[in-house]
């Protein structure tokens, strides 16, 4: 099986990661503090690309405080719409003082303040400032909106070029064509059935190829990681999750409530462990996909990171073949990841679509 | 699960599903409908160009089917022409030889008729020249005979003796 391999791969690549981590660790306890340093510092970007931000930066010397990007729209609802520049914050430096209100950027996260920007702190070193609705055009958002476009673009020049090209696409559409088939004729028939797939069709692929674009442009060293989020990937599982239940036929609450063919005391036994199944599979989705993304950057970012901290002649090189070899499995990643959520959606549209047969 | 909770960005959430639902919208108006459309239509194509390139084919078998039966018909007619026309060639021939044997039959008895009667006839005239041959040589003989009135005076006599018998 593919999957198997490519389990098996990874495996691999993690065993060697841990080795070399703990070779790492072992010339961090030699060698003195220096390094300590650099090493917080690699933890803390990565930390930070994984997280969504209000402004774009391509890249920044954080000593410095030098920041080369765009600046990207704050909207805040706090007693009112607020609208600002995100350059307000200086990447978290100063307060940003709107309407007689202050806010403060702190760990990518918008906090209301005074004056000074006091950020109050409880035991565990949590902000206990009040963080105002935040619904601010962030970088994921400009990713998303930038892959829809791509998205409704690409994808209209391939419906038009059916009508200028005599039914046979043409351009870009001889590329995305067959994928489109293959969502159509490996992931929505075989799963929904000839019949019922139709309906589906748009989300299932909207789907797919949204999860598979965003992953790859989580590729590119824009250094995004939309996919990677837990508040995306959890709006792509409530959208699957509402289609699934809002499509169910009664077959399908028939088995989630009174499973047939089985005794009476299995039913009543089954029905709440049926019912939290409803929840469940999305929730793998969304968990899933999130996992899966988060893993991938953080284990190229810690690969790309340990480039600055070998320094040597072995171990940096090492590195980057690792890195190299990483971002290969992780183009296949990207796709798989896109292919098995959309799948199991299709599969769950299957099981809410699926006629009794007893 | 607390630092999923505290990564949860509300407005993140709120413009993934506006912009990933306005996408699945806009997509099916104007990308997915389309193409899937289309795909259907040309595989319909495909499928009805098979299915009458098959139809064409087994049409095209029926008739060759048909050339060979007609071609065979064909054939066994134009035997048949043949040798009937060898039949009648044969009977004509054959009645020819028999109609010019009963006529060259007809033609020898005729023959033979008219020579009978010649041959009477020229026996006749050979028995008529030779009586008148008879007669005048009778006469000439007779002439000669009578000329004394003794020889004739006998003559009258042995004549009346005949009578006289009578």
């Amino acid at each position: 099986m593919q999957k198997n391999s490519v389990v098996r791969i990874f495996m691999t690549f993690a065993l060697i990661l841990t080795s070399m981590n703990l070779a790492a660790k072992d010339n961090e306890k030699v060698e003195n503090g220096g390094k300590e340093g650099l090493r917080t510092e690699i933890k803390e970007f990565i930390a930070h690309h994984l997280q969504d931000s209000h402004d774009f930066t391509f890249f920044s010397d954080e000593k410095e405080h030098k920041y080369y990007g765009f600046p990207l729209p704050v909207i805040l609802w706090d007693e009112g719409l607020k609208v600002f520049s995100s350059s307000k914050f200086h990447h978290g430096q100063t307060v940003a003082e709107v309407g007689g209100s202050y806010y403060k950027l702190y760990h990518s996260k918008i906090y209301k303040t005074d004056a000074e920007g006091t950020i109050n702190y409880d035991e565990s070193h949590h902000a206990t400032n009040e963080k105002p609705l935040d619904f601010s055009i962030t970088k994921n958002v400009v990713s998303m909106l930038l892959i829809g476009l791509l998205m409704f673009f690409m994808f209209r020049s391939l419906a038009r070029s059916y009508k200028k090209n005599n039914g046979m696409p043409s351009g870009v559409g001889r590329f995305l064509e067959p994928l489109v088939l293959f969502v159509r004729d490996e992931i929505a028939i075989p799963n929904i059935g000839e019949k019922k797939y139709r309906k589906y069709m748009s989300f299932l692929l909207t789907i797919f190829f949204f999860i598979w674009f965003l992953n790859l442009l989580g590729m590119t060293p824009l250094g995004v990681n939309v996919t990677g989020n837990i508040a995306v990937t959890f709006g792509l599982a409530l959208l699957t999750f509402l289609i699934t239940n809002l499509t169910a036929n009664k077959n399908y609450w028939g088995h989630i409530f009174w499973m047939p063919g089985v005794p009476t005391f299995m039913k009543v036994v089954l029905a709440p462990i049926e019912l939290l199944g409803v929840f469940i599979k999305p929730f793998s989705l969304m968990i899933r996909l999130y996992a899966n993304m988060t893993a991938g950057h953080v284990v190229i970012m810690s690969i790309v990171g340990m480039m600055f901290l070998f320094k040597s002649w072995i171990g940096s090189p090492l590195s980057f073949g690792l890195a190299f070899a990483l971002s290969i499995l992780e183009l296949l990643v990207a796709a798989l990841q896109a292919y098995i959520f959309t799948m199991l959606a299709a599969l769950y549209f299957g099981m809410a679509n699926e006629e009794a047969h007893h | 699960m607390e630092k999923l909770l505290d990564q949860f960005s509300f407005g993140l959430f709120f413009w993934q599903i506006l912009i990933f639902v306005g996408l699945i919208f806009l997509l099916k108006k104007y990308a997915w409908g389309p193409i899937l459309k289309s795909v259907n239509d040309r595989e319909e194509g495909i499928k009805n160009a098979l299915e009458s390139a098959e139809d064409a084919r087994k049409e095209m078998q029926n008739l060759q089917a048909d050339n060979e039966r007609i071609l065979n018909e064909a054939r066994a007619e134009r035997d048949g022409m043949l040798k009937e026309a060898r039949q009648l060639k044969e009977s004509m021939i054959s009645d020819a030889k028999e109609e010019a044997q009963a006529e060259a039959d007809k033609i020898v008895k005729q023959a033979q008729v008219t020579i009978e009667g010649e041959k009477k006839a020229a026996i006749a005239e050979l028995k008529n020249q030779v009586a008148g041959l008879s007669v005048e040589i009778a006469e000439k003989m007779v002439r000669k005979e009578l000329s004394n009135n003794d020889k004739q005076l006998e003559l009258v006599e042995s004549m009346l003796g005949d009578v006289t018998l009578n």
